[in-house]
């Protein structure tokens, strides 16, 4: 079954006639959205023929080095988007550096581990396979650590007298700040457990559509997707696991205090 | 010998502050807003860094786990937090909480949210929840500031027992008259420091 039907430029000029027609709709009712509208379509159009010149470009060369450059200004990113997402971070190199370690750490753990034994590429590293499956572990475990830390620093915070008690009592640092990182996980996990139960009923995933677009038998994109969900749930557990852990142990220290001097002051 | 010493304790912002207090002493220490009390109760605690050392009788501080250094010295700070909703559930399974209680004057009270308490009813919870886990001193930070005439009887008696049975009490309180009721020494503070001499109190 391979029915892949090749798109023009005709046919992407014939798609926009909507967003144009919204365009006309914003200047008659006076909504002063054209601009933003068109400058954003405009936008969107522009960056994907440049990362679909940058792909075709990367996966023609099939570079080992060059792969490796791509990963990592993917993970300098979705770092950077981890840090800007809290509202209270780390002091210093840790605020960037502790989430976006545990990302890279859980992404690359489960990427490499996917594609020597599942999907197994020629080479393994192959960046057609390697680049978008790590684009979309990444981008998931980044959105679990990043509401992960952001909801065990706030608790931390806010709960700090609850904590000390605790500690004043004889608790050791773990249990006196258990039921915040607990909350902190499972914050982490709840978008990847409800975009799991709500697969295949609510939303049809995007990367299976795309595939039953391009012609895939839909029991083959499935088994995909299912994979790449599998995969996703678990990077991202490991991932908020990871760095919640690290941030308990930097906001306390060995002599079971908690060390919210540690944590910056919120943006304003 | 002294059942609580402290020796050239500092911190970023108090110190150096040296001091003893005997077992089954009371002593008071008083001070304007922000000259350190609090914080020298917190460091004492090993809740805040600090350099120095605090002994309590032959235990030195720095010799033993913080966890187990707290379970020796208790710190009832002046506004305690409470991490589960019913006061049953801030002492230990084994401890009678109810006669604890019941002694402060807040009969009946182990099976209610601690939400319902009133500030002052919260305040002696705190002294209960502490002593039940029989340190040996006992730090309060202002332990009647939001109570009335009647409950302020209680908690002081309460002190007076623990005093009683050898435990070595720092008081911090901005009431002159309680000072004088409950301690024979007193200590003024002032921009982190200790003023000498200490005064006796009639």
């Amino acid at each position: 079954m391979n029915s892949y039907i090749s798109l023009t430029y005709g046919d992407l000029l014939l798609a926009s006639i909507f967003l144009l027609m919204n365009a006309v709709f914003s200047i008659l009712l006076s909504l002063r959205l054209e601009r933003q509208l068109i400058v954003s379509a405009l936008r969107m159009i522009t960056q994907l023929f440049l990362v679909g010149l940058v792909l075709k470009t990367i996966f023609t060369l099939s570079s080992l080095p060059l792969t490796l450059l791509v990963a990592a200004v993917m993970v300098a990113f979705a770092g950077r988007e981890i840090w800007a997402r809290q509202d209270r971070r780390l002091h210093g190199v840790w605020g960037i550096g502790l989430g976006g370690t545990s990302m890279l750490l859980a992404g690359t753990i489960v990427t490499v581990f996917a594609l020597t034994t599942q999907i197994q590429p020629t080479p393994w590293w192959s960046p057609q396979f390697a680049l978008p499956l790590f684009g979309m572990i990444l981008g998931n475990t980044m959105t679990g650590v990043s509401l992960g830390l952001d909801t065990l620093h706030t608790a931390l915070y806010r709960e700090r007298a609850a904590i000390e008690a605790r500690l004043l009592l004889g608790s050791t640092r773990w249990e006196a700040v258990s039921a915040a990182h607990q909350r902190a996980v499972r914050s982490g996990f709840i978008p990847i457990i409800n975009s799991m139960a709500a697969t295949g009923v609510v939303s049809l995933p995007g990367m299976m559509t795309g595939q039953i677009l391009a012609g895939v038998d839909p029991q083959e994109a499935v088994k995909y997707q299912i994979l790449i969900t599998l995969l996703i749930g678990g990077a991202t557990g490991l991932g908020v696991l990871a760095a919640t852990f690290a941030s308990v142990w930097r906001l306390t220290d060995n002599r079971e205090r908690l060390r919210l001097d540690r944590l910056a002051a919120p943006r304003a | 010998m002294p059942a609580l010493r402290i020796d050239r304790l500092v911190t970023k912002l108090i110190g150096p502050i040296s001091l003893e207090i005997a077992a089954g002493e009371c002593l008071a220490l008083m001070g304007p807003s922000g000259a350190g009390k609090s914080l020298l109760l917190r460091a004492i605690v090993d809740l805040d860094p600090s350099s120095g050392n605090v002994m309590v009788g032959m235990h030195a501080r720095n010799d033993m786990p913080a966890s187990d250094w707290r379970k020796r010295v208790a710190l009832v700070p002046a506004e305690s937090g409470w991490w589960a909703d019913r006061v049953r559930d801030h002492f230990p399974a084994k401890v009678d909480a109810t006669g604890l209680m019941e002694k402060l004057g807040l009969a009946g009270s182990v099976e209610w949210d601690v939400a319902r308490l009133s500030s002052g009813e919260r305040q002696r919870l705190a002294l209960a929840r502490a002593l039940c886990r029989s340190p040996e001193a006992l730090l309060l930070d202002e332990p009647t500031a939001s109570l009335d005439e009647r409950a302020t009887g209680f908690v002081e008696d309460l002190i007076r027992e623990c005093c009683g049975k050898g435990m070595a009490l720092l008081l911090v309180t901005h009431d002159r008259r309680q000072a004088e009721r409950m301690a024979k020494r007193l200590l003024r503070i002032s921009n982190g420091r200790i003023d000498q001499p200490s005064e006796s109190v009639p």
